[in-house]
C-alpha cells in the first residue's frame, strides 16, 4: 500500500535534506523548528492491465458521449491529436501510453472500415518532433504506418492554409485550430495528465491552437489571475480554454477525449533513492548519492545533461477514461489528486525548492535561465491548490546552476528575449505591451518553428508570463548556485549557499522565518489550507 | 618648453608596436614618445599665432600612433619629431579662449587652394604635405606647428574658434572630436542606424544623431557598463553587448539569417572603432544598399571579405574629421547636452604614461575622454 504524501517538521535529528541542482543535487540543512517539507505521496500501484483498461474507457465512455466503435464508420475522418515532447517528464520508458492509446484507437478504427486517419501531434507553438520523438511516442508499428505517407505529423500553427476560424467566445476571445481537426467527423485527442493542469478543454483549445488564439489566455493577465494553474475552477486560464471548448462544441466539432494519468513513479535506477525519504536511504542509496554527486560534479556539462535526459522514467498509468471532454476530465482530475494531493497546514514566510534538469521545455534539451524561471515561478510555485505555500510578500529560494546557456535550435527566440528584452525590463506587463508582438511575427522565428526544430518567437514571453503570478505574489527570489549573471539578468539575487540565501532573504521576512521545502519532483500538489 | 615629443626612432616604435599589442597604451612606456624641453615653435608667417593649451585631449588616433599600430599610409603626410595633442582649448596671448580647428589646408600652407578647400570641404585638402610647413595633416602630426600636448603650439588664424564663455574648459575639449561626429551624422541616410563602439567618439556620434532626424531606431553596441549608461542616457533606442548586436539587428529589421549573415539590416552603420573585427560586424549587419560608415581610424592592416560589399551593392565610406562650419554645430551641442561631463580624468604632461594607459583603456575603467591639463603647468 503506497503511503500518503507526507509534511515532516524539521528538527535536529532531521538529516540534511535533498534539492534538485540541474543535472546535479545539493544536501542542505534547513533551521529545525521552524522548516517543514513536503513529500510526495509515494507511487499509486498502476493499473495491471493498462490496454484492456484503455480499451475498456473506450468502450465505457463518460458522460453523453457514445462508445468510440459507435462514432466510427466507413468513408469518415479521423483525426488523432496526441500529446507532445512535453509529456510526460522525463519521457516514459517504451510503450509511451500515447502508444497504447492510440494503438487501441487505430484497432477499433480498422474494425469499423475507417482508412481516412491522421495522427497529430498537437504542439500548437511548441518546438516540432523529431523522428525518434515522434517514434518514442506513438510507438515504431504506428510510426512507419502513417509517418511515410504523410498521415503522422507535427501541427503548424502558422500555416494559414491549414488552420481554421471557428468563431468567438462570449469575451470576444477568437478560436483557431488545426482545420484537419476541426473538419473531421471525429477529433479523438490522446492526452497524458501529469499534473492537474494538463487535459479537459486545454488539450484541443490550447494544443491544436494559434497565437491568434493562445493569445487571449496566455498572457500576463489571465496568468496573474490564474491561482494557482494547476487548479483548473480557479484558473483563468482554464476558464478561458472552457469558454474556448464551447465554441468548439458549437462549431461542430466532434472530439473524444481520452485523458490518462500516471504513478509519481520517476526514477529509475540507479536514481531511485531520488524518490526516497532521506532518513529512509540504506547504506547503498548514500553511496550512490555520494558517487553520482562526485561523478557528475567531475563530468562535462555537456555530458552530465545527456546522462541525464538519457533518463527514462518508469512511469505507470493509473487511471486512464474517455469520452465528453468535461466528465473525462473531473475524472482525471480525481485521479491526479489521489496521486499527488498532500494536505499542508498554513502559509510560511520561505518557500525552497530544488530545480531539477527538467521541464516541459528542455526535453533533449537544455534548461536555459528563462526555463529556470518559468519551472520555479510558473510550475513548482503553481503546485497548489488554496493558497500559495509561501505568504504573500515572502520569499522564494531556488537551486539551479542556470547557466547562461541556451539550445540554440530549439530556443532561439530565447535568446534573443534574454539579451534584449530582459535587458531592459523584467516587469511582464511591460515586456507584453512592448516586446511581445514583435516576436510573435517576427518572419525569421516563423520560419524556424516551421522548418527547424524552434519553439515559436513568442515562447519565451509565455514562458515569462507563467511566473508572472508568482512575480506578483513574491517579495524576493533568490537562487542558489547561480550564475550570477543569469540570475541578475532575470531580476533575482544571486547566492552562492544556502546559508548566505537565508541571509538575503532577513531583510524582507526576518531572521527566524518560517520555511517550507518542496521536495519534489515526483510531482506533488499541496493543498494548502 | 614643456612638450610630449614624437620622434621617428624605428627601434622604439617596434618596441612600442609590441607592448601595446601587449596591453593597450603601454606603448607609452617604451615608445618613441618622451617628454622633452624644446623651443617653442617660430610662427611661420602673417596670420598665425601662438596658442597656449589649457586642456589637450588624447584621441584614438594618438592612441594608436603611441602603441605603434598606425598605418603606413600617413608617413608622407605627418613630419618628425612632432608633438601630439589635436583635440586643444588653449588660450592667445590677449587672453581669449579658442578652440583648435587642426586641420592643416591650402589656406594654413599658404597655397592656392586646391577644389576641395576652394569647395567648403578642407577636411579633403589635396596638399597636406605641401607648403611651407612641413607635412603634417593636422596639428599635432607636424614639426612645424607643435601640438596640444605642451606648454604652445602655433595655429594659423583660420584655425581658430572663440569659445563662448558659458562653456567651460571641459566642454571646450570636447568640440573637436564632437565635430568628427557631426561630420559622420550628417554623411548617414535616413533610416536604421547601428553605431559600433561607445568610447568617446562613438558616443559623440550617438549624440550627434539627434541632428539628423532621418536616424531611426538606433541600436550601439557598447561593451563596459558606464558606456551602456552613458549611451542609454544619451538616447539610444538599444544598447546591447557588441556579440548581441547582429541578433538584435535581426530582430528590430525583421530579417531572416542566411548561414551567419543577416538578409537584411541596417541602413546605416557606424563603425566607430575602425578593427578589423568591427568593420567586419558592420558589414555582416548592414542592409543591402546600406551605408557602412568608418568613423574609427583603421589601424595598420585589415583584411575584410568584400565579397558582402560586392554583392549587396554596400557602400564603405570613411568620415575624416570636418569642416569649420561643424564646429558651430559642435559648441551648440556641446552646450544643449554639457558634454564636457565626458572629460573623465586630467593629467599633468608629467604623467604622460599614466594618461596614455588610462586613455588607453578608459571604457574598462569607466572612464571617457582622457585629456593633459596644462593650465598650471609653470613655464605657461
Amino acid at each position: 500500500m503506497p503511503r500518503p504524501g507526507f509534511v515532516l517538521d524539521v528538527d535536529r535529528s532531521t538529516p540534511p535534506l535533498l534539492f534538485w541542482h540541474g543535472e546535479g543535487f545539493r544536501l542542505e540543512r534547513l533551521p529545525a523548528e521552524r522548516t517543514r517539507v513536503i513529500y510526495p505521496p509515494e507511487p499509486l500501484d498502476p493499473l495491471p492491465h493498462p490496454d484492456a483498461a484503455i480499451r475498456h474507457a473506450l468502450l465505457h465512455p463518460l458522460g453523453d458521449s457514445k462508445p468510440l466503435p459507435e462514432l466510427l464508420f466507413t468513408g469518415m475522418k479521423l483525426t488523432i491529436a496526441f500529446d507532445d515532447i512535453s509529456l510526460p517528464l522525463p519521457p516514459m520508458q517504451r510503450p509511451d501510453v500515447r502508444q497504447r492509446v492510440i494503438e487501441a484507437v487505430l484497432d477499433l478504427a480498422a474494425e469499423a472500415g475507417v482508412d481516412d486517419v491522421h495522427l497529430i501531434a498537437a504542439l500548437a507553438l511548441h518546438r516540432r518532433m523529431t523522428e525518434a520523438e515522434l517514434r518514442h511516442a506513438v510507438g515504431d508499428r504506428v510510426y512507419d504506418a502513417f509517418a511515410p505517407t504523410g498521415h503522422l505529423y507535427n501541427m503548424d500553427a502558422e500555416d494559414t492554409d491549414n488552420m481554421t476560424f471557428l468563431g468567438t467566445t462570449d469575451q470576444g476571445e477568437e478560436v483557431e485550430i488545426v482545420k484537419r481537426a476541426a473538419e473531421s467527423d471525429l477529433l479523438v485527442y490522446v492526452n497524458i495528465n501529469l499534473v492537474a493542469m494538463d487535459g479537459g478543454w486545454k488539450s484541443t483549445a490550447t494544443g491544436l491552437a494559434s497565437y491568434r488564439s493562445l493569445r487571449h489566455h496566455h498572457n500576463v493577465r489571465t496568468l496573474q489571475h490564474s491561482r494557482s494553474l494547476m487548479d483548473r475552477h480557479n484558473s483563468a486560464l482554464h476558464t478561458s480554454n472552457w469558454r474556448m471548448g464551447k465554441v468548439l462544441i458549437d462549431a461542430g466539432v466532434k472530439i473524444f477525449q481520452i485523458e490518462s494519468t500516471l504513478n509519481t513513479d520517476t526514477f529509475p535506477p540507479p536514481f531511485d533513492f531520488l524518490m526516497k525519504r532521506e532518513w529512509e536511504w540504506t547504506a547503498k542509496d548514500r553511496a550512490l548519492f555520494v558517487g553520482s554527486s562526485k561523478s557528475l560534479a567531475r563530468t562535462p556539462n555537456r555530458l552530465a545533461r545527456q546522462i541525464f535526459h538519457s533518463i527514462k522514467a518508469p512511469h505507470s498509468m493509473t487511471s486512464v477514461q474517455a469520452g465528453e471532454v468535461d466528465a473525462v476530465h473531473e475524472e482525471t482530475l480525481r485521479n491526479v489528486h489521489r496521486q499527488q494531493l498532500v494536505e499542508v497546514e498554513g502559509q510560511t514566510d520561505v518557500l525552497t525548492m530544488g530545480l531539477p534538469y527538467i521541464g516541459p521545455y528542455n526535453v533533449n534539451s537544455i534548461m536555459n535561465p528563462i526555463l529556470v524561471m518559468c519551472l520555479g515561478l510558473g510550475y513548482f510555485f503553481n503546485l497548489y491548490r488554496g493558497k500559495p505555500l509561501v505568504r504573500e510578500g515572502g520569499v522564494l529560494i531556488m537551486s539551479h546552476p542556470t547557466p547562461w546557456e541556451f539550445h540554440p535550435v530549439h530556443h532561439p527566440s530565447y535568446i534573443d528575449f534574454f539579451e534584449q528584452v530582459l535587458s531592459e525590463t523584467t516587469d511582464p506587463v511591460r515586456i507584453e505591451a512592448e516586446f511581445e508582438k514583435d516576436f510573435a511575427e517576427d518572419e525569421w522565428y516563423r520560419h524556424l518553428y516551421r522548418t527547424s526544430y524552434a519553439y515559436h518567437g513568442v515562447h519565451p514571453f509565455y514562458m515569462w508570463y507563467w511566473g508572472a503570478h508568482a512575480l506578483q505574489h513574491l517579495g524576493r527570489v533568490i537562487i542558489v548556485g547561480g550564475d550570477p549573471r543569469s540570475v541578475r539578468r532575470l531580476g533575482f539575487m544571486a547566492a552562492s549557499t544556502m546559508t548566505d540565501a537565508f541571509e538575503m532573504a532577513s531583510d524582507v521576512v526576518g531572521r527566524t522565518p518560517t520555511i517550507t521545502h518542496l521536495h519534489a519532483p515526483p510531482l506533488l500538489l499541496a493543498d494548502v489550507k | 618648453m614643456k612638450a610630449l615629443v614624437f620622434e621617428r626612432k624605428m627601434a622604439k616604435f617596434a618596441a612600442a608596436a609590441v607592448a601595446g599589442r601587449i596591453a593597450p597604451g603601454r606603448g607609452a612606456q617604451v615608445g618613441p614618445l618622451s617628454l622633452q624641453d624644446i623651443d617653442e615653435p617660430e610662427l611661420p608667417g602673417p596670420g598665425w599665432v601662438r596658442v597656449r593649451p589649457r586642456l589637450a585631449g588624447i584621441c584614438g588616433s594618438d592612441l594608436a600612433t603611441i602603441d605603434g599600430h598606425s598605418s603606413r599610409y600617413f608617413e608622407p603626410i605627418v613630419s618628425f619629431p612632432f608633438v601630439p595633442g589635436h583635440e586643444v582649448v588653449g588660450e592667445l596671448d590677449d587672453g581669449r579662449r579658442v578652440a583648435l580647428v587642426p586641420i592643416l589646408t591650402c589656406v594654413t600652407r599658404d597655397l592656392p587652394l586646391c577644389r576641395w578647400c576652394g569647395a567648403g570641404q578642407p577636411n579633403l585638402c589635396e596638399h597636406t604635405a605641401f607648403g611651407h610647413l612641413e607635412p603634417g595633416l593636422q596639428t599635432g602630426f607636424c614639426e612645424s606647428t607643435g601640438g596640444g600636448w605642451s606648454i604652445a603650439f602655433v595655429a594659423h588664424e583660420s584655425q581658430l574658434v572663440a569659445v563662448p564663455d558659458d562653456l567651460s574648459d571641459d566642454d571646450a575639449v570636447m568640440i573637436e572630436p564632437t565635430a568628427c561626429a557631426i561630420n559622420a551624422i550628417e554623411m548617414a541616410r535616413p533610416g536604421d542606424t547601428a553605431i559600433i563602439g561607445a568610447g568617446t567618439i562613438g558616443i559623440l556620434t550617438l549624440a550627434a544623431a539627434r541632428l539628423n532626424r532621418g536616424l531611426t531606431n538606433i541600436v550601439v553596441a557598447a561593451k563596459h557598463p558606464a558606456q551602456v549608461a552613458l549611451a542609454r542616457k544619451l538616447g539610444a533606442d538599444r544598447v546591447v553587448s557588441p556579440g548581441e548586436l547582429a541578433a538584435t539587428i535581426r530582430s528590430r529589421t525583421h530579417s531572416m539569417v542566411v548561414g551567419d549573415r543577416l538578409t537584411g539590416g541596417c541602413d546605416n552603420v557606424i563603425d566607430c572603432i575602425g578593427s578589423e573585427a568591427s568593420l567586419a560586424q558592420a558589414l555582416s549587419v548592414v542592409a543591402p544598399r546600406g551605408n557602412v560608415l568608418l568613423v574609427g581610424m583603421p589601424g595598420s592592416s585589415t583584411h575584410l571579405d568584400l565579397t558582402p560589399l560586392w554583392h549587396r551593392q554596400t557602400s564603405l565610406r570613411g568620415a575624416y574629421a570636418y569642416t569649420p562650419a561643424h564646429f558651430q554645430t559642435a559648441i551648440n551641442l556641446v552646450r544643449a547636452l554639457r558634454l564636457g561631463r565626458l572629460v573623465s580624468a586630467t593629467y599633468p604632461l608629467s604623467r604622460y604614461r599614466e594618461a596614455i594607459e588610462h586613455a588607453a583603456n578608459a571604457g574598462a575603467r569607466g572612464a571617457v575622454k582622457i585629456a593633459f591639463d596644462l593650465r598650471s603647468e609653470k613655464g605657461r
